[in-house]
């Protein structure tokens, strides 16, 4: 019995792993707009509606672990990662500039999006949604 | 390792990585600033500016300052009360970083209202009346030509000293210049050519005294 309370599963570290993701790209995009002072521009803001709340969530899904976490938040992340592979396509020019919706205000496709003169963000938030989508559909009922 | 522990470590991980990156970014940052501000010392001051308090103090402060801007307004007395506490040691230099709409349009009058002795009083009466002419959504500059009717002033002489070409070309100029620095937000303060390391009446106060130490 206590052998089993202490034991960690294989779900209880795939929804972890997840949140850990969400966590760290929330932390992430929030040095991005409140220490280096990046204006977030639309298609970010929408990134980010859907990652936070994926923190809190999870969070406590893991305490004791809810399985039925995934039910909620499987489409929050799908509807995310829509927003960024949209992003994604339009900062690396498959979908032309006068068509994207953020021309006004912050642009969502200059050259401010790279960190470190080689890394996009949207790039980052793509790879964050695409791993917390396989983490919870890995996750067994 | 029990779950709440690898929870509890991860939180404190990402808190304590958060914060370090925080801080080293910020600190290099204000360093680079403080390097751009030194390169850039010519850009500080020009002949046009306006100043105020003890020419021969030796604590400036450069303001890069908008008359419609809620912060600048709020910094206006506080600036005041600074160079009153430490009387003659500080002077002030107004630059212009008229960011809002219509914001050209009332640094003209108050350079017009220069030229008639009155800037500061219509600088004071600005920001005193800036709810009424400056709503972000429908700015009205125009409002504050019934501002300063009411308080008689020669409206005729601004309105037409206001047309003198040379008070866009002292625009053009403080807005050259605060590009040069970084002036990107108003108000954005300089205290003897250094940077404030970051916003707020504390850390401009701190400058300010540390200058006035280091100089008196």
């Amino acid at each position: 019995m206590n052998h089993k309370t202490q034991a960690i599963d294989t779900n209880w570290l795939l929804i972890f792993s997840c949140w850990l993701i969400a966590t760290i790209s929330t932390l992430g995009s929030l040095f991005f707009s409140e220490v280096m002072e990046l204006v977030p521009c639309i298609l970010c803001w929408y990134q980010r509606i859907f990652m936070f709340p994926l923190v809190i969530i999870l969070l406590v899904a893991l305490f004791p672990l809810d399985k039925n976490v995934v039910r909620y938040a499987l489409p929050i992340t799908a509807i995310g990662l829509l927003f960024t592979v949209y992003h994604c396509l339009l900062f690396f020019g498959f979908i032309p500039e006068n068509l994207q919706p953020c021309s006004q205000g912050v642009s969502c496709a200059d050259d401010s999006m790279v960190l470190f003169g080689f890394l996009p963000i949207p790039l980052l938030s793509l790879v964050s949604y695409m791993i917390m989508i396989t983490l919870l559909l890995k996750t067994r009922k | 390792m029990k779950k709440n522990n690898l929870v509890i470590m991860a939180v404190v991980l990402l808190v304590a990585a958060f914060a370090s990156a925080a801080f080293l970014y910020t600190s290099q940052q204000n360093k680079s600033q403080e390097n751009h501000a030194k390169d850039n010392a010519d850009a500080l001051i020009k002949p046009h500016s306006f100043r105020m308090g003890n020419p021969a103090a030796k604590v400036t402060i450069v303001e890069f300052m908008d008359p419609a801007c809620e912060t600048c307004k709020h910094f206006h007395p506080f600036v005041k009360e600074l160079m009153r506490k430490n009387a003659g040691k500080i002077n002030l230099v107004i630059r212009y970083a008229p960011f809002h709409k219509g914001s050209d349009y009332m640094v003209k009058m108050l350079e017009a209202a220069r030229k008639q002795h009155k800037f500061r009083q219509v600088l004071d009466l600005m920001f005193e009346t800036q709810s009424v002419w400056a709503s972000h959504h429908n700015p009205r500059p125009e409002a504050f030509w019934d501002i300063l009717e009411h308080k008689s002033y020669d409206i005729a002489r601004i309105k037409k000293d206001m047309q003198n070409p040379a008070l866009q070309k002292i625009i053009d100029q403080d807005l050259a210049d605060g590009a040069r620095l970084g002036a990107t937000k108003t108000p954005t303060f300089f205290v003897n050519g250094k940077p404030m390391p970051s916003f707020g009446y504390d850390q401009l106060r701190e400058l300010v005294n540390d200058e006035i130490a280091a100089n008196y």
